[in-house]
C-alpha cells in the first residue's frame, strides 16, 4: 500500500525550508525504493515544529518536527515510512499538548488533509452543510446563523446573521457575496492558514451565504501580500466549479453560484469593509461613509454581505451540526471557538482555536510558553495594530468580545502578539501613530493629520521637550481621533497609543540621571 | 529597425494587457496588476490608454495608481526583497535585522542598489507572525531571519 507522508505547503512552513524538506523526501523515496507519495498539506499550526512532517502509518499518523532538509536522509533510516522513532519524533500529533486542548470548529480538517482534494474534504465532513442549506428555505439558513451566535470574526464582532437577514430582505436583482480576506494585521495568519489549508471550507460558507440570501456572485478579495493563498484558492475555485459545488446549479440545486479571486494591491486600510468595496470596484480604497450599509448599498450599489474569512469559514459547521452546537461554546455573548493567534516573541506561536473565555495569561504563558527569548513578558498586544496593548496586570482579562472592551481593548481578529522587557512602549506607541499615517485612506481629518501630529508629538515627548505637556496632548489628539474618525483605522489608534502610556508609564518619562553609588 | 514612434509597442502591449480583463467586474485592479506584471511598473504612458479603455478620466486612473502601494512608477531591481516592519517582526529583533540588511545591501528602504541588483521594500505584515523576523525574496518567503539566512539574501541577489 502506497504510505501517505505529509510537508505543509503552507506558508509559515515554506519560509522554514518546507520546500526544500519535500524535495529531500522524494529524493530519499526513490534512492529507497518505498512506494509513498508526499502530500502538501495544510499547517496544523505549531509553528515552532514546522516543517512538521506527518507519516499515515497502520497506527495513525505519526509526526517529526522541526524538521529540516538535512534531518531527512536519516529520518528515512530511521524508518520514517513505518512512524520509527528518531530524535524528530513527536509522536500522535493530537496529543500534543498545543494541540489536544484545541477545540477545532472551524479549523478541523486544516493541516490534515490535502487541501485541493475534494474528495479528502468530503470524506472529513466537508460539504455537509452545504446539502443541508440546499434543502432548506433561505430564512431559514439565515435563521440558523443567526442562533449560532456567530459575530464577525474579522474584528467587529457584529452579529453575522443579522448582516445576512439584511441582504435576504433587500430585494435586488443582483445581490453580492464578499469574503474579507485583506488579512493585514500582523500577529494575525488565521484566514492565511484556511485559504491554503482547507480552501473548500471558505468556499462552502460563502455557497451557503449565496444561497441564503439569493445572491449569485462572490468575490474573494485576498491581499497581495499573500501569494500562495492567491494560489490555492484561485485553484480550489476552479475543482469546486468542475465538481458541481460551484456554478449555474449548487449541488444540482436551482441555485447558481460562483467566485472570483482578486488581489489587493498593498493598501492595509482595504481590510476595512467600504473601503475593500471601493477597492474591488476599481476605485482608491477610501473609506465610504455609512449609511448606506453595505447590506442595502454594498457592492456596485448592490445589496452585500462582506464577511470575514474566519466568519464565513464557521458557516459550515454551523449548519451540519447545528446552532446549538455551535452556540453551545463560549462565554456570555461571545458563542462558538476563536483562533486565537499566538504571535511575534513567544515559545509556541501558533493557531490555537478554542471557545471563547481562556484568560489572556492562560494563552500567553501556558499556551503560548512565555517568551522564545526566554525573558519575562512585558506586553502583549491584542488584536492587531489596532489593538491595545496589555500589561501582565490584565491578565485574569477573560478573551470575550464584552470583556475586552471593559479593559479599554479589542480582542480584533483575535492575533496576539508578545514582547518581552526589552520592549520600549513609547517607540510602540509612536509605530502605531506612524503606521496610521503611512495608511490612511485621507479621507478623514483626524487620521489622516492626527496620525502625523501624533507622531511628531511622541518625537518630542521622547526628546524630553515638555514631556508632561506633550503627552496631555497626545491624550486629547487621541480622544479627538478616536471620536472623529471615519472608520476603524483612525479610530482605534488611540488603544495602542493610550494602552501603552496608561500602563507603561515609566516608558514614557525621560530617563532619571542614575545616582552616584553610595 | 524600427520606424515605429516610442511608446506605439508600450500602449499595444497595455492594450492587450487591457483586453485581458476589461470583462471582469470593477477591472481596473486587475488590468494595473497585469500592466505590472507585463512592465515591472505602471508606465505613465499607460494611464491614458487604461483610461479610454474603461471611459475614467486620466486623473481617475492616475488617483487609483497612486493610491495603492503595490503599483511602482519606474522599474525596480533585479530581485525586490519585501522587508516586514510589523509589530510581530518587532517584538523578534526586526528593526536590527532591517539595519543589518539594509548596511548588507547598501540601500535603504524604497531604495534600488545602484547595479540594479535589489530593491528594498518594507512591508506591513506578510502572515508569518509565528515565525517572525519575514520577508519576502521574489515572491518566496522566508522565516526567522538572522545573520545566516541574511548572508544567503545578499549572495542570491549579488548573484
Amino acid at each position: 500500500m502506497t504510505v501517505t507522508i505529509y510537508v505543509p505547503g503552507d506558508s509559515g512552513a515554506l519560509a522554514l525550508g518546507a520546500d526544500k524538506v519535500a524535495k529531500a523526501i522524494e529524493a530519499e523515496i526513490l534512492a529507497h525504493g518505498v512506494d509513498a507519495r508526499i502530500v502538501r498539506n495544510g499547517s496544523r499550526g505549531l509553528y515552532w515544529l514546522e516543517p512538521m512532517v506527518e507519516v499515515a502509518t497502520d497506527a495513525g499518523r505519526v509526526a517529526y518536527g522541526p524538521v529540516s532538509a538535512k534531518d531527512v536522509p536519516s529520518l528515512f533510516d530511521a524508518g520514517l515510512v513505518t512512524g520509527g522513532q528518531h530524535k524528530l519524533s513527536l509522536g500522535d500529533p493530537e496529543k500534543i499538548p498545543f494541540l489536544a486542548k484545541q477545540t477545532r470548529l472551524t479549523f478541523a480538517r486544516c493541516g490534515i488533509t490535502d487541501p485541493l482534494s475534494l474528495e479528502d474534504y468530503e470524506a472529513h465532513g466537508g460539504l455537509t452543510g452545504l446539502r443541508n442549506a440546499v434543502k432548506m428555505a433561505p430564512a431559514d439558513v439565515v435563521k440558523q446563523v443567526t442562533d449560532s451566535g456567530l459575530r464577525g470574526r474579522g474584528g467587529a464582532g457584529f452579529p453575522t446573521g443579522i448582516k445576512w437577514k439584511t441582504v435576504l430582505d433587500t430585494a435586488a436583482e443582483q445581490k453580492y457575496i464578499v469574503c474579507n480576506a485583506d488579512e493585514g494585521d500582523s500577529a494575525t495568519f488565521a484566514d492565511r492558514m484556511i485559504m491554503e489549508g482547507d480552501p473548500f471550507v471558505l468556499i462552502e460558507g460563502m455557497a451557503i451565504a449565496g444561497l441564503a440570501t439569493g445572491a449569485t456572485k462572490g468575490f474573494v478579495y485576498i491581499r497581495s501580500e499573500y501569494p500562495h493563498a492567491i494560489a490555492v484558492m484561485s485553484k480550489a475555485v476552479e475543482v469546486a466549479r468542475s465538481a458541481g459545488v460551484l456554478g449555474k446549479s449548487v449541488l444540482g440545486s436551482s441555485e447558481g453560484f460562483d467566485i472570483e479571486i482578486r488581489s489587493g494591491a498593498g493598501a492595509y486600510v482595504c481590510g476595512e469593509e467600504t473601503s475593500l468595496l471601493n477597492s474591488l470596484e476599481g476605485k482608491r480604497g477610501v473609506v465610504r461613509a455609512k449609511p448606506p450599509l453595505p447590506a442595502i448599498q454594498g457592492l456596485f450599489g448592490k445589496p452585500t454581505i462582506i464577511n470575514n474569512v474566519i466568519s464565513l469559514a464557521s458557516v459550515p459547521i454551523v449548519m451540519d451540526k447545528g446552532a446549538d452546537y455551535y452556540r453551545d461554546f463560549g462565554m456570555g455573548r461571545s458563542r462558538g471557538t476563536i483562533p486565537i493567534q499566538i504571535a511575534g516573541n513567544a515559545k509556541h506561536g501558533g493557531l490555537f482555536e478554542v471557545a471563547f473565555g481562556l484568560t489572556l495569561g492562560e494563552i500567553v504563558d501556558e499556551i503560548g510558553g512565555g517568551t522564545a527569548t526566554g525573558r519575562p513578558v512585558k506586553a502583549v498586544q491584542v488584536g492587531g495594530p489596532l489593538g491595545a496593548y496589555f500589561p501582565r496586570a490584565l491578565f485574569d482579562t477573560p478573551f470575550d468580545y464584552e470583556e475586552f472592551a471593559k479593559r479599554d481593548g479589542l480582542i480584533g481578529h483575535a492575533g496576539i502578539t508578545v514582547f518581552d522587557d526589552s520592549a520600549d512602549m513609547l517607540k510602540m506607541a509612536r509605530f502605531a501613530m506612524e503606521f496610521c499615517a503611512i495608511e490612511s485612506c485621507g479621507k478623514c481629518t483626524p487620521c489622516r493629520i492626527g496620525s502625523t501630529r501624533g507622531v511628531e508629538t511622541l518625537d518630542k515627548v521622547a526628546g524630553d521637550i515638555e514631556p508632561e505637556k506633550n503627552l496631555a496632548l497626545v491624550t486629547d489628539l487621541c480622544n479627538t481621533m478616536k471620536f472623529g474618525s471615519l472608520c476603524a483605522l483612525g479610530g482605534f489608534t488611540p488603544y495602542p497609543v493610550m494602552s501603552a502610556i496608561n500602563h507603561f508609564p515609566e516608558d514614557f518619562r525621560p530617563v532619571p540621571v542614575a545616582e552616584a553609588a553610595e | 529597425m524600427s520606424l515605429q514612434p516610442a511608446g506605439t509597442d508600450v500602449a499595444s502591449r497595455a492594450q492587450s494587457v487591457i483586453d485581458e480583463f476589461k470583462g471582469l467586474e470593477g477591472p481596473l485592479l486587475p488590468i494595473l496588476h497585469g500592466i505590472q506584471e507585463e512592465f515591472g511598473y505602471v508606465p505613465s504612458e499607460t494611464v491614458p490608454v487604461i483610461a479610454e479603455a474603461l471611459n475614467l478620466s486620466r486623473a481617475e486612473v492616475h488617483g487609483v495608481v497612486t493610491f495603492y502601494h503595490d503599483y511602482r512608477n519606474h522599474p525596480a531591481g533585479r530581485h525586490v526583497l519585501k522587508l516586514c516592519r510589523a509589530e510581530a517582526c518587532q517584538s523578534m529583533g526586526g528593526d536590527a535585522i532591517a539595519a543589518q540588511i539594509s548596511q548588507a545591501l547598501g540601500i535603504g528602504f524604497h531604495e534600488t542598489a545602484k547595479d540594479n541588483s535589489v530593491t528594498l521594500e518594507p512591508v506591513f505584515c506578510l502572515g508569518l507572525c509565528a515565525c517572525a523576523p519575514a520577508a519576502m525574496l521574489d515572491g518566496e518567503v522566508i522565516g526567522r531571519l538572522d545573520a545566516d539566512k541574511i548572508e544567503e539574501i545578499v549572495a542570491e541577489v549579488r548573484s
